[in-house]
C-alpha cells in the first residue's frame, strides 16, 4: 500500500467463523495505513443483496463511501447495469456516496448520475484479467462527454503501462489489485503502478501531441549545412 | 431451537441475536449482522428476537478489490 502511494484501499465483508479472529486482524491492519476506506459489495447479484451489503458495510467500516458492484454473469463476472442503476439511486437516497463499478457505456454512466452517483468508475475489461484497456474509444468518449466527473478505471489493469495509458486520457485515477497481489513481487509491482499513473497524469496535464499521418522533422531544416 | 447461521444450521438457546453471538462465540467489534435479510446494528442486537428457522448472516472485514 505504502509503495503504491494508493489513496484508497477496498475492502470487503465475508461470512466470519465462529471464534474467528480474522477479519478483525485485517481491520487493524487497514486502520493502520491511514488512507480512506472504500467498503465494496463484491459477489452481489442484486440490488437487494448489494443495498444490504452496503448498510452492513457502513456499520462496520463506519464510512458512507461504497463501491457499488451488481454482478449479471456468473462466467464473465459482467455486471447487471439494470440491477446497478436501481441499487445506486437507493443507496444515494439513503445517504452513500456511492462509487459504481460500471462498463463504459456512455448511457448506463448517464443513468447512474441520475441516480445521485458523484464518481464513476468504468471497467477497462473484465475483472481479474489483465487485458488491459479493450476499447479506448469508449472511455474517451466516457470522458469527453463527462468532464466535471471524477473517473476512476476499475478492473481489467494488468500492467503499468494500461493504467498510464487511461491516465493520459485524463482518468482521475486506477483502481486495481489482481496486477499487484500476484505479481511475482507485489511491491516493485506497486513502485511501477504508481510511476506509470504519476507518468500518465503528468502526460495528460502537459497536453499530448495527436497522431499524424506523415513524419514531421524536429530538427529546422534552415541552416542545413550543404556538401556537395 | 435451529436457526441457521451463515449457512450452517445451530441449534441453540439464544433468544435474542446478541445472546446467540455469545454462545457461538463470534466476538468482536468488526462484525456486522443480519438478521433474515435485514441489518441489526451492534446496538440493537439485544432486541432482536430469535426464533426457530431464522437465518442470520455474521460477516467480517476481508480483502478484496
Amino acid at each position: 500500500m505504502g509503495a503504491s502511494k494508493a489513496s484508497v484501499v477496498t475492502v470487503s465483508l465475508r461470512r466470519e467463523s465462529p471464534g474467528g479472529r480474522a477479519g478483525g486482524q485485517f481491520w487493524s491492519l487497514v486502520q493502520g495505513l491511514g488512507t480512506a476506506v472504500l467498503p465494496n459489495t463484491a459477489g452481489c447479484h442484486t440490488a437487494r443483496d448489494a443495498v444490504t451489503t452496503a448498510q452492513l458495510a457502513r456499520e462496520v467500516f463506519g464510512t458512507d463511501w461504497i463501491k457499488l458492484e451488481v454482478i449479471g454473469n456468473h462466467d464473465t463476472l459482467q455486471l447487471h447495469v439494470f440491477e446497478l442503476v436501481e441499487a445506486a439511486r437507493i443507496l444515494s437516497g439513503d445517504g452513500f456516496s456511492v462509487f459504481p463499478y460500471t462498463t463504459d457505456d456512455l448511457v448506463v454512466a448517464e443513468r447512474l448520475l441520475d441516480a445521485g452517483c458523484q464518481v464513476l468508475m468504468p471497467w477497462c475489461a473484465p475483472i481479474g484479467s489483465a487485458q488491459g484497456p479493450r476499447d479506448m474509444a469508449a472511455l474517451r468518449t466516457l470522458r469527453s462527454h463527462l468532464p466535471g466527473v471524477p473517473l476512476i478505471v476499475d478492473a481489467g489493469i494488468g500492467r503499468p503501462s494500461h493504467a498510464a495509458a487511461v491516465m493520459e486520457l485524463g482518468y482521475d485515477a486506477v483502481l486495481l489489485n489482481t496486477a499487484v497481489a500476484q505479481a511475482k513481487d507485489p511491491v516493485a509491482m506497486a513502485v511501477g503502478f504508481a510511476q506509470a499513473v504519476e507518468a500518465g497524469r503528468q502526460g495528460f496535464g502537459a497536453g499530448l501531441l495527436e497522431p499524424r499521418d506523415m513524419a514531421v522533422p524536429s530538427t529546422p531544416l534552415i541552416g542545413r549545412a550543404v556538401f556537395t | 431451537m435451529k436457526v441457521i447461521v451463515n449457512g450452517e444450521a445451530w441449534e441453540v438457546a439464544a433468544a435474542s441475536l446478541a445472546e446467540l453471538l455469545t454462545e457461538l462465540d463470534w466476538r468482536g467489534d468488526w462484525l456486522a449482522t443480519a438478521h433474515n435479510g435485514q441489518v441489526v446494528p451492534a446496538g440493537e442486537r439485544a432486541h432482536c428476537r430469535m426464533a426457530e428457522g431464522d437465518r442470520v448472516e455474521i460477516l467480517s472485514p476481508m480483502k478484496g478489490g
